[in-house]
C-alpha cells in the first residue's frame, strides 16, 4: 500500500462505546435497498468505475486443491486482468491496470511471492485458523508469522466467533491486538468478523468497533466459508462503523467485502454504498478491497460491453 | 478522456431515463388534450387551454382544456347515466375490472412513471418505485373488496356519484387512493387532477379504457379550481373526496355544508419526526432523509418537524448535515438522484418565503455545498435549527425541501412537544426500546405512526389525519366506509333555504332566555303523579364534571306537557355552560387514569352498571317519557326497555372494536388501532327523549370519549333525569356533561369551541347545515341529521356499525421487525 496512507494503531478498548452501539435491522435493510436505486452509475462512469473496481480485488483462491500451477494461472491474471485490446480502447494502457492483491492459504504464499515478482502487487494470506479460528491461539498466532516470513503483505486473520456470540468484548479485543502485534510494521492487517456466523446487526457492529480499536487497517466481512458472506446490509453497517471510527479517532479503516460478489452489477452498489456512507477515498484499493475470483471476468465483460456495445462471450476472457 | 479522469475521481455521471415513449403518448395526441367523459375524449367547441409544463425544463408538455360549467355537467351526467348499472354490476364483476386496471398500470409501469417524473418534477426512482407500484396495489387491493362486497358488506350500499379532487404531489398515487374504493363499492366517479399535473391522470383515463371499464364510471376532467368548485358544488354530486391544503379543505367544508354530501378530506400536516437517545441515529438519519426529501418535501405527511432529545442532538444534527451533503439533486429522469424539481415557480417562491421567515425567526440555516441544476426549478435540501415552537417555521407547513429542528428532554416532553400542532397526520418515533416505541406511538395524536421507519404506504392500511388534517380514510377496510352508505339510508335531501340560512349565519342560534311563566299560563305537573298540591320544587341543573350546578346565567326555561301543560323547568344554558363542560370533558381525559386510558373492560362494567340502575328505575323513566311526549305508557316503556337494550349493547362494544391488524406489505407489524376522537359534542333528537340520548351517549363513551350531551331540546327531562343514573354508576367526572337549554344556541358555542373534536347534530336542517359550516374552523368531524329523523327503536337505526365509526378515528402504527 502507499506510504501516504496513516496505517491505523491500536487504542485502548472503550467498552461504553461498544455498548452503546444500536443497529436497527429494517432501517438498515431499507437504506440498502434503495440505494443502488438512487446511484445508478452508466455509460463512461460505469465503465471508469468497474475499472476502478478491477484494482480494488484480492484475488482469491482459498481451496484444499490450490496448488503450485493454480496459483501461477492466478497470479497471471492478477498482472494483467484486462485484456489489452480493452484497455487500449479505453486509452488507458499506459497505466498499470493490477488488481489489489492476491489472496492465498499460507502454504501457498511462497508460490504467489514467486509469480508476482517484478510487480508490487502484494500477497495477502489467511492466517489464524482461517475460515473457523478453532485452534489455540499460539499456533494461530504462528501461522501470521510463518506468513509474514514467506513473503506475506497483508494478513486476513479470522476472529473468534465465540468472544462475541457470549459478548466477552475484552476478549476479542486482546486477540486481535496480539494478532496486531504480530503483524506490526511488515504487514498490513485486514480482520474478518464472519458476520455470516454472527447473531445480529449490532454485534456486527460492535465487533467492528472492537476490531478497529484493536488496530486493524481493515474490516472484513466474510471468509466465504460461512453460509451467508457479503451483503449489503452487513456492508452498511460495518462502513458506518468505520465512519464512526474515523470520525472519533481520525483514523481510516479500509473495508473488505468477501464472499458472493460475482457480478459487475453488485460492484457498483458497493461502490456506490462506500462513496454515500464514507467517501469516494473509500473507493481506492488503499481503504477498499473485494475479495473475489470470478467476479473479475464478469467485470472484464461490461468492459467489453461498454467499448463494442456487444455482450461478450465469458470464454473470451482468459482465465485466472 | 473522461473514463481515465472519472477513473481517477470517481466522480457521478448522468444516468437518464429515456423520455422517449412519454414523448411518443404525448405527439399521439398532438400534444393537446380533451377530458375524458364516458370513456371518450371531449373537447368543447371553443376549448380554452392551459398548458403543462416540465418544472425541470420550463419546457411546455401539452395542452390540456378547463373545463366549464357545461363540461362539469356533461361528466357528472355520465357518472350518473352509468351508476344504476355499475352500482348493481355484482360485486364480482366490478373486480374483474379493478384487476384490470391493476395489471394494465402494471402493463405500462414505465411510461405513468417517465410522464408523473416529467409532469410533475419527482425522481424517476420514486414514481418508478414508489408512486406506480403503489398504484397498482391499491387497485389489487380494492379489486378484493369489490369481490367481497357481496358478501361481506351486505348491510350497504354505495354512494352514488363521487366528486374527486387531487393535489399535485402525488398524481397518480392519489387519484389511485380516490378511484380504487370508489369504483370497487359501485359508485362513479368524476375526478379532477390538479392544475400543475394533469398529464397521468388522462394517461391513467385511456389504462381505464383499454381495461374495458363501462362508459361513465371513470370521468377524467382537467379544469381550474372554479372548475372545482362546480364540481363539488354540483346538485347531482352524492360526495366529495378531496385531498389537498388545510385552507382549501375548510372551503370545501364551507361549500358542501348542509348538502347532505358525505366528505372526506385529507389536508396538510407538519409530522413530527422523534428520535430518542436510544435510536439507531444513522438509521434514523436515512429515516429523515426519507420523510423530508422524499419528493422534494413536498409530501402532505412529510415528517418535517424533527424533534431529537437534547443528549444526543449536536451529534445527531452533526450526522444529518454530513449526509445531506451527499444529496443530488437534478433532473428527475437521472436515476443517480435524490432530488428533483419543485412543482412550480410560485411553490418555489413559497418554500423560499418560508427560509426567510425562518432566518428572521432567528433559525439557522443550513445548506450543503452542493450543485443545483442551472435551469429548472430546484431548492436545495435545508435544515433549520435554532428555532423553537413559538416560531411560525415550526408550526406552518411548509411543502418543501425544509427540516425545522427542536430538542426535548423526555418522552413526556417529546410528546407533548410532537401534539403541539393543529395538524395530526403522521409522525415517526425512533428509539431501540420497544416499551418506549410503543408507548409513544399510542400517545401521538396523528393518523399514521411509523416506528422506526417513515413514510410507508399500502393499500391494506388506511391513512388520514387525526384534527385540521382532515377526516376519512384511504386505504385499508377503513377507507372503504367513505364510499358507502347504510343499506336503509337515503342521500339525505335536506329541505332549507340555503340563501337565508347562508345569510342567517350570525344570526343562528342567538336566544333570548325564558321569563316567567305568565298568570294562567298553565299549572305545575310533574307528570309523575298528577298532584296539583303544594310541593317541593325540584329543578335539575347542569351536570358538568360529576356535579350537579346551576346553570351559568341562572336563567330557567320551562318545559312543557303535550297540551301545553308546564311539566317541569330545566337550567338555560348559555356558553359559558358549554365552556365549563368542555373543560370538563377535557379533565375527564387527562385525569389519571383519564377515560380513554382505562382499559375497555372497565368502560364495559360502567356501562353495564349504568344500564342496571336504569333498569331499577325503569317505571319513573316511562312516566317521564309519557308526560313529556303525551305517548302512551305502554309506548313509553318500550322506549326505556331499549335504551336498556342499548347500554348492553354498548356496553358489549367497548371491548370489540379495537382495531385490526394490516396485511401490508411491510414485514412486521402494520396495526390499524381505533382510538377515540376526544371531547364529543352532541345534540339529542327530540323523537326519543330517552333513547336518543342513551343510543349516542352510550357509544361515545363506550369507545372512550368523552361528551358534552344537550338533551332533547323539547323533552329534556329524560336526559336530567338521567345523571342521578349516572351519579350512582361509577361514571368518572366529566365523562357525561349535561347541558340543557336551546340546541342551537348551545350547538353553536359547541361547534366554534376549537377543543372541540367532534360534534354531533340531531336537529333540523338548517342546523345541520351551519353545523358543518362552523365546524371548518378547526376541521373537526361532524355527525348531523340534515333534520332528517331515524328510527332510534331499530337497531341498525338506533345502534349500527355507523355508531362506531363516528365515535373513532383510525391510526395506523407500523413496527417493522427483525433483530
Amino acid at each position: 500500500m502507499p506510504s501516504k496512507h496513516i496505517r491505523n494503531q491500536t487504542i485502548p478498548l472503550d467498552l461504553g462505546w461498544v455498548m452503546r452501539a444500536r443497529v436497527n435491522r429494517s432501517a438498515v435493510e431499507r437504506r440498502v435497498a434503495t440505494l443502488p436505486t438512487r446511484r445508478a452509475i452508466k455509460k463512461d462512469w460505469q465503465a471508469a468505475w468497474l475499472l476502478r473496481a478491477v484494482t480494488c480485488i484480492d484475488l482469491t483462491t482459498l481451496a484444499g486443491d490450490d496448488t503450485p500451477g493454480r496459483i501461477r494461472r492466478l497470479c497471471a491474471k492478477a498482472r494483467q486482468p484486462v485484456r489489452p485490446d480493452i484497455l487500449t480502447a479505453l486509452e488507458i494502457s499506459d497505466h498499470t491496470i493490477h488488481v489489489g492483491a492476491v489472496c492465498v492459504y499460507p502454504s501457498r504464499v511462497r508460490d504467489a511471492v514467486e509469480a508476482l515478482r517484478g510487480t508490487d502487487i502484494p500477497v495477502a494470506s489467511v492466517a489464524t485458523g482461517f475460515p473457523a479460528g478453532q485452534t489455540p491461539l499460539p499456533q494461530r498466532i504462528a501461522e501470521i508469522e510463518q506468513a509474514i516470513e514467506a513473503g506475506a503483505k497483508e494478513i486476513d486473520v479470522v476472529i473468534t466467533r465465540t468472544h462475541v456470540l457470549t459478548g466477552n468484548w475484552q476478549a476479542l479485543y486482546d486477540e486481535i491486538r496480539q494478532f496486531r502485534q504480530t503483524c506490526g510494521e511488515a504487514a498490513h492487517m485486514k480482520t474478518i468478523l464472519a458476520t455470516g456466523d454472527l447473531a445480529t446487526l449490532k454485534q456486527v457492529y460492535q465487533a467492528s468497533l472492537v476490531a478497529m480499536m484493536a488496530g486493524s487497517d481493515f474490516i472484513k466481512t466474510s471468509t466465504g466459508k460461512e453460509s451467508v458472506n457479503a451483503t449489503l446490509e452487513f456492508g452498511l453497517v460495518m462502513a458506518r462503523a468505520i465512519r464512526e471510527f474515523w470520525e472519533r479517532t481520525g483514523s481510516k479503516v479500509g473495508f473488505k467485502p468477501a464472499g458472493g460478489i460475482s457480478h459487475a452489477k453488485q460492484v457498483l452498489a458497493w461502490q456506490a454504498l462506500m462513496r454515500e456512507e464514507l467517501g469516494a477515498d473509500w473507493q481506492m484499493p488503499e481503504l477498499l478491497r473485494i475479495g473475489a475470483s470470478g467476479l473479475l471476468t464478469d467485470l472484464e465483460r461490461q468492459l467489453y460491453h461498454y467499448i463494442t456495445g456487444r455482450y461478450a462471450a465469458r470464454h473470451h476472457m482468459p482465465m485466472g | 478522456m473522461s473514463v481515465l479522469q472519472t477513473f481517477e475521481h470517481l466522480d457521478y455521471g448522468p444516468a437518464p431515463e429515456s423520455p422517449a415513449a412519454a414523448e411518443a403518448w404525448l405527439d399521439d395526441h398532438q400534444r393537446k388534450f380533451g377530458l375524458f367523459i364516458n370513456n371518450q375524449w371531449v373537447t368543447p367547441l371553443e376549448p380554452k387551454y392551459y398548458p403543462s409544463y416540465n418544472p425541470a425544463t420550463g419546457e411546455k408538455l401539452a395542452d390540456t382544456v378547463q373545463a366549464g360549467q357545461a363540461e362539469v355537467d356533461a361528466a357528472v351526467a355520465a357518472a350518473r347515466q352509468a351508476l344504476d348499472i355499475w352500482a348493481n354490476t355484482p360485486g364480482q364483476a366490478r373486480a374483474r375490472y379493478l384487476y384490470a386496471i391493476a395489471r394494465n398500470v402494471q402493463k405500462h409501469h414505465r411510461l405513468l412513471a417517465v410522464l408523473e417524473s416529467m409532469d410533475n418534477g419527482k425522481p424517476i426512482r420514486e414514481s418508478r418505485d414508489i408512486d406506480v407500484p403503489l398504484l397498482a396495489r391499491h387497485f389489487y387491493y380494492y379489486a378484493g373488496w369489490a369481490q367481497l362486497m357481496d358478501t361481506e358488506l351486505r348491510d350497504y350500499q354505495p354512494v352514488g356519484v363521487v366528486g374527486q379532487i387531487i393535489p399535485w404531489n402525488f398524481p397518480l398515487l392519489m387519484l389511485a387512493w380516490k378511484i380504487a374504493p370508489a369504483i370497487a363499492m359501485g359508485n362513479t366517479i368524476v375526478l379532477k387532477p390538479a392544475s400543475y399535473t394533469r398529464l397521468s391522470a388522462l394517461l391513467f383515463a385511456e389504462i381505464v379504457a383499454e381495461a374495458g371499464v363501462p362508459p361513465g364510471v371513470v370521468n377524467i376532467i382537467t379544469g381550474s379550481s372554479q372548475a372545482g368548485t362546480m364540481l363539488v358544488t354540483h346538485a347531482d354530486i352524492d360526495k366529495v373526496a378531496f385531498t389537498g391544503s388545510t385552507e382549501v379543505g375548510r372551503i370545501l367544508r364551507r361549500q358542501t355544508a348542509g348538502s347532505g354530501k358525505k366528505l372526506s378530506l385529507e389536508l396538510g400536516g407538519k409530522s413530527p419526526f422523534v428520535v430518542f437517545e436510544d435510536a439507531d441515529l444513522d438509521g434514523a438519519v436515512e429515516g429523515v432523509v426519507d420523510a423530508i426529501w422524499f419528493n422534494q418535501g413536498q409530501v402532505c405527511c412529510a415528517g418535517s418537524r424533527l424533534l431529537v432529545q437534547e443528549n444526543v442532538a449536536e451529534s445527531f444534527l452533526n450526522k444529518l448535515k454530513k449526509r445531506m451533503e451527499h444529496l443530488r439533486v437534478g433532473d428527475p429522469l437521472d436515476k443517480c438522484i435524490d432530488m428533483g424539481a419543485i412543482v412550480d415557480q410560485s411553490q418555489w417562491n413559497t418554500i423560499d418565503s418560508w427560509v426567510k421567515i425562518g432566518i428572521r425567526e432567528g433559525g439557522e440555516v443550513f445548506q450543503p455545498n452542493i450543485d443545483l441544476p442551472k435551469r429548472g426549478i430546484f431548492y436545495p435540501p435545508t435544515l433549520i435549527t435554532n428555532l423553537e415552537p413559538a416560531a411560525e417555521a415550526v408550526q406552518e407547513e411548509i411543502f418543501g425541501p425544509i427540516l425545522v429542528s427542536l430538542t426535548f428532554r423526555s418522552p413526556s416532553e417529546a410528546i407533548e412537544l410532537a401534539n403541539n400542532t393543529r395538524y395530526g397526520l403522521a409522525a415517526s418515533v425512533w428509539s431501540e426500546n420497544i416499551n418506549l416505541a410503543l408507548d409513544v406511538a399510542s400517545k401521538l395524536k396523528s393518523g399514521s405512526v411509523w416506528v422506526n421507519c417513515t413514510n410507508l404506504f399500502d393499500g391494506a392500511s388506511g391513512f388520514g389525519g387525526y384534527r385540521e388534517s382532515g377526516f376519512g380514510r384511504e386505504g385499508g377496510k377503513e377507507g372503504l366506509f367513505e364510499y358507502l352508505r347504510t343499506a336503509w339510508q337515503e342521500r339525505p335531501r335536506p329541505k332549507f333555504d340555503l340563501n337565508a340560512a347562508s345569510e342567517r349565519k350570525s344570526s343562528w342560534g342567538a336566544y333570548t332566555p325564558a321569563r316567567p311563566t305568565p298568570p294562567g299560563g298553565g299549572g305545575m305537573d310533574d307528570g309523575m303523579d298528577g298532584r296539583k298540591s303544594a310541593r317541593i320544587d325540584r329543578t335539575p341543573k347542569m351536570y358538568i364534571g360529576g356535579k350537579q350546578v346551576r346553570p351559568d346565567g341562572h336563567y330557567t326555561r320551562a318545559v312543557y306537557g303535550p297540551r301545553g301543560v308546564l311539566i317541569g323547568q330545566v337550567g338555560d344554558g348559555n356558553r359559558k355552560d358549554i365552556r365549563d363542560a368542555v373543560e370538563a370533558a377535557h379533565a375527564a381525559h387527562t385525569a389519571k387514569p383519564g377515560w380513554a386510558m382505562r382499559h375497555a373492560y372497565n368502560r364495559a362494567q360502567v356501562l353495564y352498571f349504568i344500564a342496571e340502575n336504569l333498569d331499577a328505575r325503569q317505571d319513573e323513566f316511562a312516566k317521564r317519557i309519557a308526560a313529556m311526549t303525551g305517548r302512551s305508557h305502554k309506548s313509553a316503556q318500550l322506549e326505556v326497555q331499549a335504551a336498556i337494550e342499548r347500554l348492553f349493547t354498548w356496553a358489549a362494544w367497548a371491548d370489540k372494536y379495537g382495531g385490526a391488524l394490516q396485511e401490508t406489505t411491510l414485514r412486521g407489524i402494520t396495526v390499524a388501532v381505533n382510538e377515540p376522537i376526544g371531547v364529543i359534542g352532541i345534540a339529542c333528537p327530540d323523537e326519543y327523549p330517552l333513547l336518543g340520548f342513551v343510543s349516542l351517549m352510550a357509544p361515545a363513551i363506550a369507545r372512550g370519549n368523552t361528551v358534552v350531551i344537550i338533551p332533547s331540546q323539547k323533552h329534556p327531562l329524560s336526559g336530567t333525569d338521567f345523571y342521578q343514573v349516572l351519579d350512582t354508576s361509577d361514571v368518572p367526572p366529566g365523562v357525561v356533561n349535561i347541558v340543557t337549554g336551546d340546541r342551537d344556541h348551545l350547538v353553536k358555542t359547541l361547534i366554534q369551541h376549537e377543543d372541540v373534536d367532534a360534534v354531533w347534530y340531531f336537529g333540523s336542517a338548517e342546523g345541520s347545515y351551519h353545523v358543518e359550516y362552523e365546524s371548518a374552523s378547526n376541521m373537526k368531524r361532524t355527525w348531523v341529521s340534515y333534520g332528517i329523523e331515524r328510527d332510534w327503536l331499530d337497531p341498525y337505526q338506533g345502534a349500527g356499525h355507523e355508531f362506531l365509526h363516528e365515535a373513532t378515528q383510525v391510526k395506523n402504527i407500523w413496527v417493522p421487525t427483525g433483530e
